[in-house]
């Protein structure tokens, strides 16, 4: 009676449920990948040439040279551990008014508008840049590197700050306020105590964010590991450089294990 | 709660006496560590130069104004270079970080003793060394160029694709897998029907995230000679052509808040 094949077969459902837009994206990006390569200048013999330095560079990491550049490898991660701490601090210090200032639940709107478009800038542009500029405005070493980095840290706390006091619970604010605390003491008893434990977790998180990034500013001139790192690369010390590679490695995870743990201990 | 009596009012404090010193404590240790690095960093400090920067920033801002808005006949190409930088850098590093993160999740790794912290170093090495590093190496080895950019962004991301992915692996739902195993599907049967399509929103997601994340980095990766943008930044720096260096800023500031605002969209739509 029923004539009709029994034999079904099952495929799997596209991630991507509507075949334009699938295809669409195929199609896409086929064509923008040709145009890539079309218009990408690439030297290969360039290229070519560098794979034997390339080779020079991954042997020079068995072993690398950690003890010819002892001196100058100590004093460039220490230069950049300073720079992360103070700029931490003061960028978080800094962080503090503005965010306050970019809470909508907290100040007046002309004040609001204003702070978040000074987030908004800070957090757009890359450390590097504004590291660039600083060398240019305070010559060049460490204090360059301290304020680019402040600079960074301002946005990224600012705005968490901002975020984490729309988000607090408004009763506790409110019971404070009628005890007829002022405003200082308000935020000190109602505010403070309900952001500051995620606000210690992110402030270590940046601490974490700014050694990284201070390992890099003195590419530019703004002190730092990153700029014995460029010495070593512009001398052709590889095995130097490896070492100072392996130091940075060594210490960001260090850096990253150690505040992930004090954040879960804060938490 | 802390709360004294004396003469007959009672008074309520924040903390006892012992948290009272323990917090006053930190804050005494926290300020010291924070001056004596201050003094550090202050003694390499020329105080003229910093004295002297308001008035150099203001000189600075006149001069940046109005843009040369002609000079962007030439950025076009450099825009595009950015773009592209980020693209072909990321699409490097989730081709390569999806493997990576097979064989770093615990529940999928081959040989957990062997592969799996091969893979873990794999991963905290790319994600230690940030993209201006790797493009410094690369500039070294395999010369300037967008190449170079392209290598930067794409072993820097590595890292950070395949730490999200392999976490995202460890969280799946293991009944789909067993469900699939229990008809006699092999390994990559299993893997192609009950775990991949479990993290593709996923993967997608983190692919767009690094993406909107890689425009903004290899807008600085020309400083050092790895193509893009910031290759006319620092050579319009060098030239002291401020108004060419304020359209640039600006060219940044644009391309960064667009790519921002399409990965929003992207991952709004995806998950």
């Amino acid at each position: 009676m029923n004539t009709v094949t029994t034999h079904r077969s099952w495929k799997k459902q596209p991630f991507i449920k509507s075949p334009l837009l699938r295809w669409g994206l195929v199609v896409g990006g086929a064509f923008y990948l040709a145009l890539v390569f079309g218009t990408m200048d690439v030297n290969w013999g360039r290229v070519a040439d560098g794979i034997p330095r390339g080779q020079r560079f991954l042997s020079s990491f068995f072993p690398p040279d950690f003890t010819s550049r002892a001196t100058d490898i100590f004093d460039g991660i220490l230069e950049s551990m300073w720079i992360t701490i103070i700029s931490t601090v003061v960028g978080i210090l800094l962080s503090i008014p503005v965010g306050l200032g970019a809470a909508r639940n907290l100040s007046p709107r002309p004040v609001y508008l204003f702070s978040r478009a000074v987030l908004a800038v800070s957090r757009t542009f890359p450390e590097i840049i504004i590291a660039l500029f600083a060398v240019k405005l305070f010559g060049f070493g460490p204090f360059a590197g301290f304020i680019a980095l402040s600079v960074g840290t301002i946005g990224f706390y600012g705005k968490l700050l901002a975020e984490d006091i729309e988000d607090m619970d408004t009763s506790q604010a409110e019971a404070v306020k009628a005890t007829g605390a002022s405003w200082f003491q308000w935020l000190n008893y109602a505010v403070q105590p309900q952001v500051m434990p995620r606000m210690i977790g992110l402030g270590m998180y940046r601490l974490d964010i700014n050694f990284r990034e201070s390992a890099v500013v003195g590419i530019v001139g703004g002190g730092g590991i990153g700029a014995t790192l460029l010495t070593s690369f512009d001398r052709y010390e590889f095995d130097s450089a490896a070492a100072i590679l392996l130091v940075i490695i060594f210490i960001v995870m260090g850096v990253e294990y150690s505040s992930s743990y004090i954040r879960k201990w804060v938490q | 709660m802390p709360v004294t009596e004396t003469a007959g009012t009672r008074l309520w404090k924040r903390r006892d006496r012992k948290a009272q010193l323990t917090v006053w404590a930190i804050q005494l240790g926290c300020l010291m560590v924070f001056s004596y690095c201050w003094s550090l960093v202050s003694e390499k400090t020329i105080w003229e130069f910093v004295y002297d920067a308001p008035t150099q920033a203001g000189d600075m801002a006149s001069r940046m104004v109005p843009p040369a808005w002609d000079y962007m006949d030439k950025l076009w190409l450099a825009v595009w270079d950015t773009i592209n930088i980020a693209t072909l850098g990321t699409l490097m590093a989730v081709v390569l970080a999806f493997p990576i993160a097979f064989l770093a999740a615990r529940n999928t790794t081959p040989s957990k003793v062997f592969i799996r912290p091969i893979a873990l170093f794999i991963i905290v090495s790319s994600r230690s060394i940030n993209s201006l590093l790797w493009a410094l190496m690369l500039v070294t080895i395999i010369g300037p160029g967008v190449l170079a950019g392209v290598l930067a962004i794409g072993f820097r991301s590595i890292g950070f694709c395949a730490k999200l992915l392999y976490e995202a692996i460890e969280e799946i739902d293991v009944s789909q897998v067993e469900a699939v195993t229990a008809t006699g599907a092999t390994g990559p049967q299993i893997l192609h029907y009950g775990i991949v399509p479990q993290i593709l929103p996923a993967f997608a997601g983190i692919s767009v995230f690094r993406w909107d994340i890689n425009i903004r980095e290899s807008t600085v990766l020309g400083l050092v000679g790895a193509g893009g943008i910031g290759l006319q930044l620092s050579a319009s720096i060098n030239n002291v052509a401020w108004t060419q260096v304020s359209l640039i800023l600006l060219v940044v500031l644009g391309t960064v808040i667009v790519s921002e605002w399409v990965s929003a969209k992207v991952r709004h739509a995806i998950i």
